[in-house]
C-alpha cells in the first residue's frame, strides 16, 4: 500500500527531470532529488518508497529522456497511474522496470492509500473501498519489470540459455 | 476478424495468425536502424554481455547526424562505430557518403513494403510510405534487439487519415501535413498507427507522401503507412534488398479515428515557435524577418524539394541579411541536383550548398542560430533550443515558402513568386 501522488494532465519530461540535468552524470540518489522539481519541490520530501504517481491524460509528454522514468523509480514510486502516456515515456518506463498503468485516474484523489496488483491486473483504492480494472501486463512485460528493466532482462535471460 | 496494415505486418513479424489491439507481442525486426548513436549503443550492447549480434545481415547503421564529425567526441562515436561493424560484420553501414538514415534507407532498398521496422530515431516512421511499419524506440531497446532479435511492442490503434482534391498551386505535402498536426495537436495520434490514404495521397509522388509519414512523428503517432501502388513498385525498382510482400487493410478493419481532409482548400502554412502543432496560415506570419533559411532534413531535403526552391530562386538573390544553407537529403539528392544544375542555381543565388546530412536540424554543428535569430526552417521540428541558441525562433514551412523567405528576408508566401 502507497501514497497516490495526484497530478493534472500533460505533466512533460521537462517538469519531471528538468533538461538542466539531462546531460549530467547523476548517481541514481542525485537523480532522485531532481524528481518533479518544476512541478512539485515537496515532493521529493515527502514521498516514501512504495507510493504512487497519479496523473491525467498524456503523461511524460515531450522528450525522450530515460532519466524522467529513472528518477521517479529512485525516488522510491512504484507504478504511475495515468489516463493515458506518452507513447516513447509510456516505453521508457516498463524498459525501466516502472509500471505505466493506464485507467481512468478521475476516481483517485491526491493521498488516497492505493496498491496495484500487476498480475491480476487491478489498483485497489483502499481509502474509498474501490478497485478499478486494468487489462494484466502480459507475461514477457511483467518479467521486465520484475527484473528491474530491459538490459537486466535480456541480461538474465540471455544467463539462461 | 478484419485487420489494419499495422496490425497484419505486427502479425506476421511476431508469427501469429492475427493480433489484436492493445495485445503485446514480440516480434522480430526486419530491419533495426540506428546512427550516430550506434556508439551509445555498442557500449549498452557489450554490457549485456553477449559476443555477437543476432543477425549481421538485418542491423543498419547510417552515419548521418553530425557527418563529418565536427568535434573529437563525435570522431571517436564515428570510430566506435567503424570498429563495431568490422568486428560484428554488420552488413549493411552506411558511412559519410549515404546521408539521412530515413532518406537512405529507402534509396538503399531498406524500406521493403510489408516489412517491419525498428529504428533509435524519433523519425523513423518515415518508412511507412513504402508501406512499412516502422517506429521509432529507444538506445536501451536497439541494443536489447542487436542481443535478442526481438523486442515488446504494443499493438496500436489504428487512425485513418483520408485526403482527396486536389492540391492548390504553392501548397505542398508539408503544407498539409503541417495542417493536420495543427488540427489533431502534436499527441493527436499518441500510440497510434495512422494510415493515410485518399485521392490526394495517390496523386504524390513518394517523395511527398514521405513528408506526411515523416511528420506522423509529430503527431505522436507509432508509426503512419500508405498502400502500396504503382509509384511505390517505381521507387522500389533495382533497389530493393530482398522480396517483399505489400499489405492491405482487410475490408471492414477497424479504425479506432478518422479524419477527412480536402487538399483543395488548403494555403501554405507556417508553424510557429516552439510547437510543431503552433499552425496558422502564412499570412499571420508575413512580416516577420528572418536571419537564416534552411532548406534539407528527412522532411524536406529531397530532390523534388530542392527543384521547387531552386526554380524560385533562379535568376535572383538571396536577401543580403539572410544565411541560406542547403542540404540536399542524401548523396543521390546530391547527385541528381548537380546534374541538374540545381546546385549552380542556389550557389549563383548566394546560397550555401553542404553535404548531405542532418545538418545544423539538431543543433550540433553547421549554422546553428545565435540568441534573437530567427529561422524560416524546412525540417521537422521547431523547439526551443533545437537549433542553437534557446533565445533563437525557428519557424517550419515548405521549401517553396524557404526559397521564397530566402529572396525577401521575411517569411513570404510563394505564391507571389511561382
Ligand atoms: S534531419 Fe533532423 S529530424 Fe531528420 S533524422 Fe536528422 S536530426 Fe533527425
Amino acid at each position: 500500500m502507497g501514497r497516490a501522488w495526484k497530478y493534472g494532465d500533460d505533466v512533460n519530461t521537462d517538469v519531471i527531470y528538468p533538461g538542466r540535468y539531462t546531460y549530467k552524470q547523476l548517481s541514481p540518489e542525485e537523480m532522485a532529488q531532481h524528481a518533479l522539481e518544476d512541478l512539485d519541490p515537496d515532493f521529493i520530501k515527502k514521498v516514501k518508497p512504495g507510493d504512487y504517481m497519479v496523473a491525467g491524460k498524456n503523461f511524460g509528454m515531450g522528450s525522450s529522456r530515460e532519466q524522467a522514468a529513472a528518477c521517479l523509480k529512485y525516488a522510491g514510486i512504484k507504478a504511475i497511474i495515468a489516463k493515458s502516456f506518452a507513447r516513447i515515456y509510456y516505453r521508457n518506463a516498463i524498459n525501466f522496470g516502472l509500471p505505466a498503468i493506464t485507467i481512468d485516474t478521475d476516481k483517485i484523489d491526491d493521498g488516497d492509500e492505493i496498491e496495484v496488483d500487476l498480475e491480476k491486473g487491478v489498483v485497489i483504492n483502499h481509502t474509498k473501498n474501490e478497485e478499478y480494472r486494468f487489462p494484466p501486463f502480459p507475461e514477457n512485460v511483467i518479467k521486465i519489470i520484475e527484473a528491474g528493466g530491459l538490459i537486466e532482462y535480456v541480461k538474465r535471460e540471455i544467463g539462461k540459455n | 476478424m478484419s485487420h489494419t496494415i499495422s496490425q497484419k505486418i505486427i502479425a506476421r513479424a511476431s508469427g501469429l495468425k492475427e493480433v489484436e489491439v492493445d495485445q503485446i507481442v514480440t516480434p522480430e525486426p526486419d530491419w533495426v536502424m540506428s546512427h550516430d548513436n550506434a556508439a551509445a549503443i555498442s557500449k549498452t550492447f557489450k554490457k549485456i554481455g553477449v559476443e555477437k549480434v543476432w543477425n549481421p545481415e538485418k542491423i543498419v547503421i547510417i552515419l548521418d547526424h553530425v557527418v563529418p564529425p565536427s568535434t573529437p567526441e563525435y570522431a571517436q562515436n564515428h570510430l566506435d562505430i567503424r570498429k563495431f561493424v568490422e568486428e560484428q560484420g554488420i552488413k549493411y553501414f552506411h558511412g559519410l557518403n549515404a546521408g539521412i538514415c530515413h532518406q537512405v534507407m529507402a534509396e538503399r532498398g531498406h524500406d521493403l513494403p510489408g516489412s517491419l521496422i525498428l529504428g533509435s530515431d524519433s523519425h523513423t516512421p518515415t518508412a511507412g510510405a513504402f508501406n512499412a511499419f516502422a517506429a521509432g524506440i529507444g538506445r536501451s531497446e536497439v541494443a536489447a534487439i542487436w542481443a535478442t532479435g526481438h523486442l515488446w511492442l504494443r499493438v496500436p490503434e489504428s487512425f485513418e487519415i483520408i485526403v482527396n482534391g486536389k492540391m492548390p498551386k504553392g501548397v505542398y505535402a508539408k503544407d498539409l501535413a503541417l495542417h493536420i498536426i495543427g488540427d489533431i495537436r502534436a499527441d493527436g495520434a499518441n500510440y497510434m498507427s495512422v494510415e493515410f490514404r485518399g485521392e490526394t495521397i495517390k496523386d504524390m509522388t513518394m517523395a511527398s507522401r514521405m513528408v506526411l509519414t515523416n511528420l506522423a512523428a509529430e503527431m505522436g503517432a507509432k508509426a503512419g503507412i500508405m498502400d502500396y501502388d504503382e509509384k511505390t513498385e517505381e521507387f522500389l525498382k533495382g533497389r530493393v534488398l530482398r522480396d517483399y510482400t505489400p499489405v492491405k487493410p482487410d475490408e471492414g478493419a477497424e479504425y479506432q479515428k478518422r479524419r477527412e481532409y480536402d487538399a483543395g482548400d488548403l494555403v501554405p502554412k507556417i508553424a510557429f515557435p516552439h510547437t510543431v502543432d503552433n499552425v496558422y496560415d502564412i499570412e499571420k506570419a508575413e512580416d516577420i524577418d528572418v536571419d537564416q533559411v534552411f532548406l534539407g532534413t528527412c522532411t524536406n531535403g529531397r530532390l523534388e524539394d530542392l527543384r521547387v526552391a531552386a526554380s524560385i530562386l533562379k535568376g535572383k538573390k538571396v536577401h543580403p541579411r539572410v544565411r541560406m544553407l542547403v542540404f540536399p537529403a542524401s548523396w543521390e539528392v546530391y547527385m541528381d541536383a548537380m546534374k541538374e544544375g540545381i546546385l549552380e542555381t542556389f550557389i549563383r543565388a548566394g546560397a550555401l550548398v553542404m553535404n548531405p546530412g542532418c545538418g545544423p536540424c539538431l543543433g550540433a554543428h553547421e549554422g546553428v542560430l545565435a540568441l534573437g535569430e530567427r529561422c524560416l526552417s524546412t525540417a521537422n521540428r521547431n523547439f526551443k533550443g533545437r537549433m542553437g541558441s534557446k533565445e533563437a525562433e525557428i519557424y517550419l514551412g515548405s521549401p517553396a515558402t524557404a526559397a521564397a523567405t530566402a529572396i525577401k528576408g521575411r517569411i513570404a508566401d510563394p505564391r507571389e513568386v511561382l
